[in-house]
């Protein structure tokens, strides 16, 4: 079936900013950055299990500047996708459907990940 | 009588009888997560430091053994089910089926990798 020459219904760039729906997106996005980061995770695992040096490799990317980057990302990933999960699963739940609601539980996932990821980095890195 | 139209019975279309298996499923392994994540992410944070020694005999005690297997086990599978719907929404075709057979593969030897690792450790070999 050719469906290509059939025209397209308004993307992305035709909508406002709006929370909501920027949260949704960001959702997709973290889960995807979370699933890079569990590449790590499973280094280091698999560097703890192989010896010293293979360990040391795998601390020695984590550490560098870029691994620091990536780290500090993923642990805002890990807040956010963590803060709006329990939102969808309330939505789930046929709770908090309402506009001003999901509007008011976003900013809520937007402070509280923030806050985790800020309290997180300090007691890491200070 | 059926529901389906006879161009959908030929072509094998409609349920496969799983439902909403996938959807359920995804909602359980969240759920798993939330206290497997907050232990996880407690246990960097209070970590003293990253040496080989100290993770080691963090990741050898059998209560923190059994919970990282949880948590990878659990992780995997909850990230499998992400990745599957973002690559049936963006790719399509044989490339869609291509893509996630391959992504099947990495996810298996991945959680095998992670699997070996930490028996490897917590059961004392080396």
């Amino acid at each position: 079936m050719n469906t290509r020459s059939r025209p397209l219904s308004p993307h992305l760039s035709a909508y406002k900013f709006r929370i909501t729906s920027t949260l949704s997106i960001l959702h997709r996005m973290t889960g995807v950055a979370l699933t890079v980061g569990t590449l790590l995770l499973v280094a280091w695992l698999i560097g703890a299990a192989g010896g010293p040096e293979s360990y040391s490799a795998v601390t020695a990317f984590a550490g560098s500047i870029v691994g620091r980057v990536l780290v500090a990302g993923w642990i805002f990933a890990f807040f956010y996708h963590l803060c709006n999960g329990v939102r969808h699963l309330f939505w789930d739940a046929g709770r908090g459907f309402e506009i001003e609601q999901a509007r008011a539980s976003g900013w809520t996932v937007v402070v509280v990940s923030s806050v985790a990821t800020l309290a997180s980095l300090a007691a890491f890195y200070l | 009588m059926s529901l389906k139209s006879p161009l959908g019975k030929v072509l094998g279309l409609g349920s496969a009888k799983d439902g909403t298996d996938h959807w359920w499923s995804q909602r359980v392994s969240a759920v798993a997560m939330i206290p497997l994540t907050l232990w996880f992410a407690f246990s960097m944070l209070t970590m003293p430091d990253f040496g080989y020694f100290t993770v080691r005999s963090w990741m050898a005690a059998p209560l923190n053994a059994v919970l990282l297997l949880l948590l990878v086990g659990t992780l995997l599978y909850h990230s499998k089910l992400g990745t599957q719907v973002v690559v049936e929404d963006y790719v399509h075709g044989f490339k869609k089926v291509a893509t996630l057979i391959i992504l099947k593969f990495i996810y298996a030897a991945l959680a095998v990798a992670a699997v070996f690792s930490i028996l490897r450790v917590s059961l004392g070999a080396v």
